[in-house]
């Protein structure tokens, strides 16, 4: 009894699932011949199947299709999702990884020295609203390099809330927890490393995670202009081929991966999370 | 002054910029005092007197704006780990252990000690503060006394010549604060370490204190007492208020809190020509079990000395 109380939410999200299930599926069914045609659609030339999105039936059954062989490659046309999201994965990880690697210790120096903060902040400010693909016509030209654009691209968006968050934790430290340092005779070396950087982890980690959110966001629409490869290329490829099947699909496989890139820095987030 | 203390206070005066081209606010100014090796001196004053900036000019992490402070005869500029502080919340790293707080202090005292070395003399001071079992736990698993005692362990562990606390027991409920402070006086006569202690109970500074400095109001503060506790050690909360001089010093405490710390406050000040003279004003040095004073010769006294002064 208890123990469904307790799951009650899991019943409801079910429901739920199973409605909109429903209701779409019966939704995109074919209209029955023997039904008269609209004067509409007479004049249109009658129904046309073809532009119908696809039930859910047939998308359950393309992710099986797609699931059971992830990784096969037929051709720069052809390709995996597996194939197409370990691409979009690879940069996106490449970009952000890059980004924190600057991202970080610049935070850092702007959090630990205020004059710092007022020199570097108009650049900031200016710089922190542009479109992360306006940069792509300047990447492309510099590096000569699509796929080295793609992770520039990344690079640029999830810089961002990384260092803004970096130099607000860092400032935030508690007096204190500084003074504690400070009456042990720290090095300003150690002091970062023993004291400002774990008191600022949580702050710096909601930072990371509002960074990779940004970078999965941004990488599909990258991946759409610059062509090629990777699930954002793979979506506009599928358009093109008018496969509404594998449209949704994918859409659906970009919700998962996003949700569980995002876990994955909840979990270090709660790991590095303190209580005071 | 002209006893050789092993800190000495100097013509202290602490200022803050007034706003908008207003005279500066002074908190307090020529504040003298000493204290003893191996001394426990409390100080006792209203609240915003400046007790906590004494504390943190003293810890180096504060600057006098004025005077000196001078400790085995070397000018105190900037933190030391000569001097250990306990503060008023606690500061403890919460992401860290109990026991890795304690740590924390020694391995910055002891950097060449090795790692079993460290723990096992932060273990020993947790076990004086009877918080072994709970070495492993965070901080915030703690209640409010257990931490403060852990505060207390991570500063006598890291044995610095001079010991600051400021209102260590002040967010704690009378039996744990009584339970801490019998705590303190036994580490303390265990070390020996020279203890400077700010506090705003009259009977924690007796029971405690070699000799207990008067603070006047602010602004232009200063010390204005330096009263000894001549009860023998060791003492006990139960015992220390049968002595018969426990009064006699209390009621001394009390009246200075009541009515002189008004009364003297400003005093020098309000008076130019005397500040000019007298640059170096130390406190009247009161004894009140040796003078058998009652409250109401003290009070007289003392009227007499700032008209005199
Ligand atoms: N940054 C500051 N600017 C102006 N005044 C200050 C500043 N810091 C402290 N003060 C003043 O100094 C006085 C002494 O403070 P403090 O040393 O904390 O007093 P206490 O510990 O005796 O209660 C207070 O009256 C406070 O208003
Ligand atoms: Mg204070």
């Amino acid at each position: 009894m208890n123990y469904i109380a307790a799951h009650r939410h899991i019943l409801i999200s079910l429901l739920f699932l199973l409605c909109t299930l429903g209701i779409w599926e019966w939704g995109s069914q074919p209209p029955e011949a023997t039904k008269a045609m609209s004067e509409y659609e007479l004049l249109m030339g009658g129904v046309d199947q073809e532009a119908r999105v696809p039930p859910p039936s047939a998308i359950i059954e393309r992710a099986f299709d797609e699931l059971s062989d992830p990784f096969y490659d037929a051709g720069p046309n052809d390709k995996g999702i597996g194939i197409q999201l370990a691409y979009s994965l690879y940069r996106v990880l490449m970009g952000f990884f890059l980004a924190a690697l600057i991202a970080i210790p610049i935070g850092f120096v702007i959090g630990m020295f205020p004059i710092m903060h007022k020199a570097l902040n108009p650049y900031i400010q200016i710089l922190k609203p542009i479109s992360p693909l306006a940069w792509m016509p300047l990447a492309l030209f510099i590096i000569k390099d699509s796929e080295a654009s793609a992770i520039f691209v990344i690079f640029i968006c999830s810089i961002w809330p990384m260092l803004i968050n970096t130099a607000f934790g860092v400032a935030d430290v508690r007096k204190d927890w500084i003074n504690v340092a400070r009456t042990h005779e720290l090095s300003n070396l150690r002091t970062a490393f023993t004291v400002i950087l774990p008191a600022a982890a949580p702050t710096i980690l909601t930072g990371m995670r509002i960074s990779i959110g940004i970078a999965w966001l941004v990488i599909v629409a990258a991946e759409m202009l610059v062509g090629g490869t990777g699930i954002g290329y793979y979506v506009w490829n599928e358009w093109n081929n008018l496969d509404l099947t594998s449209v949704i699909f994918s859409i659906l496989m970009i919700g998962l991966v996003g949700m569980l890139l995002d876990l994955m820095l909840s979990s270090v987030s709660r790991w590095v999370q303190y209580k005071e | 002054m002209n006893k050789n203390y092993y800190v000495k206070v100097e013509n202290l005066a602490k200022r803050f910029p007034g706003e908008s081209k207003g005279k500066d606010l002074t908190v307090f100014e020529n504040c003298n005092f000493g204290i003893e090796k191996g001394e426990f001196v409390c100080i006792i004053g209203h609240s915003g007197c400046g007790k906590s900036t004494i504390l943190n000019i003293l810890a180096g992490l504060d600057q006098a704006t004025d005077g000196y402070i001078f400790m085995n005869d070397k000018e105190v500029s900037g933190p030391s780990l000569e001097r250990g502080v306990v503060f008023q919340n606690y500061s403890l790293l919460p992401w860290l252990t109990t026991l890795k707080n304690v740590t924390f202090g020694v391995r910055a005292r002891f950097p060449q000690w090795s790692k079993e070395r460290v723990i096992e003399h932060s273990m020993k001071f947790l076990e004086l503060v009877g918080l072994k079992d709970s070495a492993h736990r965070k901080p915030s698993e703690l209640s409010g006394g257990m931490r403060q005692r852990v505060s207390i362990a991570r500063a006598f562990a890291t044995q610095p010549n001079l010991l600051l606390l400021d209102e260590p027991f002040g967010a704690l409920d009378a039996l744990t604060r009584g339970m801490i402070q019998e705590e303190l006086i036994k580490i303390w006569e265990e070390t020996k370490q020279t203890v400077f202690m700010i506090t705003h109970d009259v009977d924690e500074a007796i029971l405690l204190a070699d000799r207990v400095l008067l603070m006047t109001n602010g602004p232009y503060a200063r010390v204005a007492e330096s009263v000894t506790v001549s009860i023998p050690r060791p003492r006990e909360r139960s015992s220390v208020i049968h002595h018969p001089g426990f009064y006699q010093i209390r009621n001394h405490l009390v009246d200075f809190l009541v009515s002189r710390s008004k009364e003297l406050s400003g005093a020098i000040q309000s008076d130019s020509n005397i500040q000019s003279f007298t640059p170096s004003i130390a406190p009247k040095e009161v004894d009140p079990i040796a003078e058998g004073m009652d409250v109401q010769s003290q009070e007289v006294g003392t009227q007499e000395q700032v008209i005199s002064a």
